[in-house]
């Protein structure tokens, strides 16, 4: 009977790392189960996945993945991931990142890896709030938001990701909240099936820090604020700024192929050297 | 005098609190980060008048502090291990300008692979970047050394950045006594920083940090270094000042039934505490053994060294922390300045590794009879 109940995804992964360090109602089971999903649905080979990620609470996820993986230091997937990318180019590589790990330390990479366009799906699970070290306000806290670093509220402005990595250039980019699972699955399969930088910023809840700390008591409390708050991009674009107050604006900001890094960089080398390089995927020629 | 019973984090943050830093930036960092919070509800409730942010990266910290230290008030900052690493470019530059930085750094390993516990990899790594190094065995000590350390930085005959090192979990989140001492006594003791030469002044323009071409980016750094040696005697002062008001005396390096032993265990941290059981121990055996803890590690104090280990047959170097290929750094650092004495490194605690009183009977015993110069101490066997 227990098999029976088995969720249909456990074989992507590492049965003797669970139970996962993820406290109870924590969002990063919702963006695991859609990538599962996307990932099957964009038919992408699950042995051709590698995943890099940072520090934090979302980095955490590929170590329970049974693929490849790096974890790194923080803030710096993408960089890891740019040189995977490169190595050996025929892998599909995703980063899973959180907002503190891609938007803070990590954000000078985030906008070269869109810039760059470099093949590669960065999922970002944005709660608000650095989950790992106990509930600081991170880059994409809301205004009047508490953490401990805060205790009187945030009045910093905080990141809107989704629109600062369109602006540097990722050719795919969506953002969806956990209340959101299958719009969130449809867009990691297109992040998944892009042939350049994909971005999908996943609002998430914390309920151990952010909501504790900002009477968001439960999971579900927190779920259906962002369900109820979630907005589609496509009416916002027509909203007033008034209107958008407190708002999660959601759906697609990007979706124009362009011309991809890895693919870019090899043609120029067959171009002027007169063969593919050699250079990819030497680790595994024969001789 | 009061006893509050409080973790070491929340001791650097009451010290911090009484020095009346203006500038504080911070980024979290396991297991530091309590310090931050600490620091960021003392400013909220206004119980501390400074400017605190919370800054986008380590990198980012140490930077805004030395851009505050520029602008020439008193700045504190905190960190820890991956944070430091992050950190190390700009620890060159607040030595290089003469930035009197206090910064307290909860000791963990480094990465790969990823640790979250305790060893001193991380500060040892930074002990060329022209910081003052103090290591604290307790909460008591760590308060303390923050005060000291601003003082000692402050001298206009030293003005060189501070670390002061508290071993992560081990002191960070202990809870222990401490006495709090009042302002009065504090502000008798650490007066309001008044910048003298170096800082961003626009009735007097100036810029810091500009090109040193050959003909005298050297002569900045043989500064340094006789700034580091100068700081030897004005630690020495502030100690005597120190104890003069608060009534604890503290030294660069303290003894423990030194004088007649045969065999002394030298370290650094909170594990000098678990030695000084193993000391008494030995010493109800009649075996001559004692302690050296090494309180300020940069400067570092060879003399005071020499003359306490100088009548030992023997000396064993506890490091948690490794230089590969020629033991731990303070091993090699007393193998490079005291000649006149058998001195074995022995490696522990990495990555949090437990250190047991068994551990230390067994490099005593390994001291007595020596087989190799560096020996590592608890490893897993077939691992």
């Amino acid at each position: 009977m227990e098999e029976n109940n088995e969720s249909p995804f456990m074989k992507y992964l590492r049965k003797d790392r669970l139970p996962n360090i993820f406290c109870a109602g924590c969002g990063n089971g919702i963006v695991l189960n859609t990538f599962f999903n996307g990932m099957e649905m964009a038919e992408v080979d699950f042995d051709s996945i590698a995943m890099a990620s940072g520090i934090g609470c979302s980095s955490r996820i590929p170590g329970y993945v049974k693929c490849d993986s790096l974890h790194t230091t923080h803030g710096r997937p993408i960089s890891f991931a740019t040189g995977l990318k490169l190595g050996n180019p025929d892998l599909n590589v995703v980063v899973f990142t959180g907002d503190g790990d891609a938007a803070a330390i990590g954000g000078n990479h985030l906008i070269h890896g869109a810039r760059r366009n470099i093949d590669m799906t960065v999922i970002c699970i944005n709660n608000s709030i650095y989950g790992m070290t106990g509930g600081q306000i991170s880059p994409t806290s809301p205004q009047g938001s508490y953490g401990s670093t805060a205790p009187y509220g945030v009045f910093e402005r905080p990141f809107d990701l989704a629109e600062l990595v369109t602006a540097a250039g990722a050719t795919y980019v969506a953002r969806w909240t956990t209340a959101h699972a299958l719009q969130l699955t449809n867009a990691i399969k297109k992040g998944l099936n892009n042939k350049g930088f994909s971005f999908i910023e996943v609002i998430s809840q914390c309920p151990t820090y952010f909501g504790r700390k900002n009477k968001l008591r439960t999971p579900i409390d927190m779920m259906r604020w962002m369900k109820d708050s979630g907005v589609n991009k496509l009416k916002a674009d027509q909203m007033s700024a008034e209107e958008l107050e407190g708002k999660i604006v959601v759906g697609e900001f990007a979706n124009e192929p362009q011309p991809e890094f890895s693919n870019e960089l090899y043609n120029l080398i067959e171009e002027k050297y007169g063969q593919k390089s050699q250079a990819a995927k030497s680790a595994y020629r024969e001789d | 005098m009061v006893l509050k019973v409080m973790t070491a984090n929340k001791a650097i943050a009451e010290a911090v609190r009484l020095a009346r830093p203006q500038v504080i930036p911070v980024y979290p960092i396991t297991p530091q980060t309590s310090i931050s919070e600490y620091l960021a509800q003392f400013v909220a409730d206004g119980d501390i008048d400074s400017e605190y942010i919370m800054v986008e990266s380590e990198h980012t910290s140490m930077s805004a502090a030395i851009g505050a230290s520029g602008a020439g008030v008193r700045v504190f900052t905190a960190t820890s291990s991956q944070g430091l690493a992050l950190m190390h470019e700009v620890l060159f530059a607040a030595a290089g300008l003469r930035t009197p930085i206090v910064m307290a750094n909860a000791n963990r390993a480094l990465a790969a692979p990823l640790s979250i516990w305790n060893d001193h990899q991380d500060s040892i790594s930074q002990r060329d970047t022209g910081w003052i190094q103090i290591y604290v065995e307790d909460g008591q000590e760590a308060l303390d050394s923050v005060l000291r350390s601003y003082k000692i930085s402050e001298d206009k005959d030293v003005l060189l950045p501070s670390m002061v090192c508290l071993d992560g979990f081990i002191l960070t989140h202990t809870v222990e006594p401490v006495d709090i001492p009042s302002q009065e006594d504090v502000d008798s003791f650490l007066p309001k920083y008044v910048p003298e030469h170096l800082y961003l002044d626009p009735e007097r323009p100036m810029s810091i940090g500009t090109l040193a071409d050959p003909n005298y980016y050297m002569e900045a750094r043989y500064h340094l270094e006789l700034a580091m040696e100068r700081s030897m005697d004005v630690i020495k002062k502030v100690n005597k000042e120190f104890s003069e008001i608060f009534g604890r005396e503290y030294g660069s390096v303290e003894e423990y039934y030194c004088d007649d032993a045969e065999i002394i265990l030298i370290t650094m941290g909170s594990l000098c505490s678990t030695i000084r059981d193993v000391v008494d121990d030995l010493r109800k055996d009649g075996e001559k053994v004692g302690m050296l803890k090494i309180r300020t590690y940069r400067p570092f104090p060879k003399e005071d060294i020499h003359k306490a280990i100088k009548n030992a047959h023997k000396v064993a170097v506890l490091d948690k922390n490794i230089t590969f290929g020629v033991g731990g750094a303070l091993y090699t650092d007393l193998k490079s300045s005291i000649s006149d004495v058998d001195i074995y490194g022995f490696i522990v605690g990495l990555g949090g590794r437990d250190i047991t009183p068994t551990h230390l009977k067994d490099i005593v015993n390994k001291t007595k009879n020596p087989t190799q110069d560096i020996t590592w101490i608890g490893l897993k066997e077939g691992v």
